[in-house]
């Protein structure tokens, strides 16, 4: 029966992580660090002890980690794993983008590779230049890989469920500033949702401002501070890069006429374009031009004040959204 | 001594694996195989033995791009490969894998690599699921040698021996990373020698016999069966055609092809049949009656439909 827990963001993972090897048995959990020590963000704490050799930790092998997750899964297991940082995932990028994304294409069927790949991304103060990136547009653009970005404690419990229970590799991008900003209520123990769907965290009519991962907070904080000058802004989470939710993008530009999206990724070659292109396509006439709010082509700078001015903040997205409207 | 009855197994499947992959040259020279294809004659007794070692009912093998005759060693169909090398919708892969992808996992077969070295992690993993599943599967992860300087394969193996996961780590050593000389890659080119580095046992063995490989690949399954974890075997072998259908192998040194050649494994065992009293009538029975099955399975795939374009967005997800 489904219950209602006040649970930071990270206990919200562990959570979802103790239901998947509670439920699923078939289930594996490993990763740097994950086992014994529960995780450097505390994420995976307890589920050693409760689950034993199910959840272990591994060498600073992230091809051995992704290899290993690929190959269990075509035998039955559904592994769960963890890159520490996503930036790490580069070093082993061949296991998710020609290995794990062809498993079930390149075998017509005959194979698949339900994994899940947990990570985290983006900035926070004091990460240096390879601990900071935003990488989700490098997944997104790859047939074969599912992508999401949970940005709210349920989120972080109910889309990492989808992604396990998911018979394709999945990329559940988690963000380390969310961890353990806070408790929230989050209902645990109910159905395992569908893949993909996005959604109204805010609903407004004057433009539709779309975002996706811990940027969403910023987007909201700037939705709200322009309420006070009449401007009356839609917020849509996307939640899922891969497959996106295009039809509820569509539907609230078509009402609102107008379009921001906002990530903490870079600007050019983000998905944001991708997102832009679409509507363009779609042929939803709008009002005024749509407009990309991004980090500018810098490499992210270690000094919290640098970072700070590289990573959008509401500021810059506020006055991102004030201009599309006013336009 | 190996029973003759054995040799004459051995020698049947080489035999297809070479008349195979003539007949893939044959192809790829009229053109109706297109692309990049790696042939493996001269290396055929790696394959041979290793499978004959193996229970591919349970057991998990992930080969390189120079995979047909570890795909035909593991049983998979002659006609549904050519199939899959020509483009058709037979193809063992409905064309979505062709050679140098091929899959073939209802025999064991879980995939060719392109991607140099990059089997070895996956074949950890399938040995990873084999200790929760209580199915005693052996995973056996075959690659060239250049692929030790992959920095996945070395990953593979510390992961494998420090969980001691049942994976067979087989080199394929030709001499060549792909056209140049491995002995101009590294400082130490007994490849061997490493996996006392992983704290696991490691041989060099003799990749032109089939019944040496067999034993070697059949001592390292009982003791991946019985839990004592991975090993590493250098198969010494060569290469008798090039890299690619089309390469000159003008970086092969005068005489090196004709000695490699002298010493490729099919001849070899025809000569030890014949010493050990097989009548040369029997030996040509087998290769005609292997011509044949070849002949006829490349004849069938050539009339087989083309690949169906409107299925190519089929597939890529569940």
């Amino acid at each position: 029966m489904p219950e209602t827990k006040k649970l930071s963001y990270a206990e919200a993972v562990n959570a979802a992580l103790r239901r998947a090897l509670d439920e699923r048995p078939e289930a594996l959990l490993f990763g740097e660090d994950v086992g014994k020590p529960g995780g450097v963000f505390g994420v995976t704490k307890g589920l050693h002890k409760q689950f034993g050799e199910r959840v272990f930790d591994t060498p600073i092998s992230e091809s051995a980690i992704l290899g290993g997750a690929v190959g269990s899964a075509m035998f039955g297991r559904r592994p769960i794993v963890e890159i520490m940082w996503v930036d790490f995932s580069l070093v082993a990028l061949d296991q998710l983008v020609n290995q794990a994304a062809n498993v079930r294409y390149v075998s017509r069927g005959a194979l698949s590779a339900p994994i899940t790949v947990r990570t985290q991304q983006g900035s926070a103060p004091g990460a240096c230049a390879q601990h900071s990136q935003s990488l989700e547009a490098f997944f997104a653009h790859v047939p074969g890989l599912r992508v999401c970005l949970p940005a709210t404690h349920q989120d972080a419990y109910d889309l990492l469920l989808s992604a396990i229970w998911c018979d394709d590799p999945v990329v559940v991008i988690e963000n380390r500033t969310l961890y353990h900003a806070g408790k929230e209520e989050v209902e645990i123990g109910g159905p395992i949702p569908e893949i993909g769907g996005a959604a109204v965290r805010r609903p407004g009519r004057d433009v539709t401002v779309l975002t996706w991962g811990a940027m969403q907070h910023r987007v909201l904080e700037a939705a709200e501070r322009l309420s006070a000058d009449g401007i009356d802004a839609e917020v849509v989470d996307a939640r899922w890069v891969r497959p996106l939710d295009l039809d509820a993008v569509l539907e609230s530009v078509r009402r609102t006429g107008r379009l921001v999206v906002a990530h903490e990724a870079h600007t050019v070659g983000g998905f944001g374009g991708e997102v832009v292109a679409a509507v363009a396509e779609s042929g939803v006439p709008l009002h005024s031009p749509p407009v990309r709010v991004g980090a500018p082509d810098a490499r992210i700078p270690a000094a919290p004040v640098l970072a700070g001015a590289v990573i959008p903040t509401a500021d810059v997205i506020a006055e991102a959204i004030a201009r599309t409207v006013r336009a | 001594m190996p029973e003759t009855a054995a040799l004459l197994r051995h020698f049947e499947a080489m035999q297809r694996i070479r008349s195979f992959e003539e007949e893939v040259a044959r192809l790829r020279g009229t053109g109706d195989i297109v692309g990049s294809v790696h042939l493996c004659n001269g290396q055929e007794a790696v394959y041979v033995g290793a499978c004959a070692a193996l229970d591919l009912e349970r057991d998990a093998v992930f080969p390189t791009y120079r995979g047909h005759g570890w795909t035909l060693a593991c049983g998979a169909p002659p006609r549904a490969l050519f199939a899959e090398l020509l483009g058709r919708q037979t193809g063992i892969n409905g064309g979505r894998g062709g050679s140098a992808y091929l899959t073939a996992p209802s025999h064991g077969m879980y995939g060719e690599n392109s991607i140099v070295g990059a089997g070895a992690p996956i074949a950890a993993g399938a040995a990873l699921a084999a200790t929760f599943d209580g199915s005693g599967r052996v995973s056996l992860a075959a690659f060239g040698d250049g692929a030790l300087n992959q920095g996945a394969v070395h990953e593979a193996m510390n992961f494998a021996a420090v969980r001691r996961l049942p994976v067979i780590f087989l080199v394929e050593n030709n001499h060549y990373s792909e056209l140049t000389p491995i002995a101009d890659m590294v400082r130490i080119d007994k490849l061997f020698r490493r996996a006392s580095a992983y704290g696991m046992p490691g041989a060099r063995i003799d990749g032109n016999d089939p019944e040496a490989v067999r034993s070697a690949v059949a001592e390292a399954v009982r003791r991946a069966r019985d839990g004592e974890g991975p090993v590493l075997l250098e198969a010494m072998t060569q290469r008798i055609v090039g890299h690619y259908i089309g390469d000159a192998q003008h970086y092969r040194p005068a005489g090196e092809l004709e000695a490699a050649t002298a010493a490729e494994p099919i001849g070899a065992l025809v000569w030890q049949l014949l010493s050990v009293g097989v009548a040369q009538s029997e030996v040509d029975t087998i290769v005609e009656r292997v011509h044949r099955e070849i002949a006829d399975a490349s004849a069938q795939a050539l009339a087989d439909p083309i690949a169906d374009p409107a299925t190519v967005l089929e597939l890529l997800y569940a």
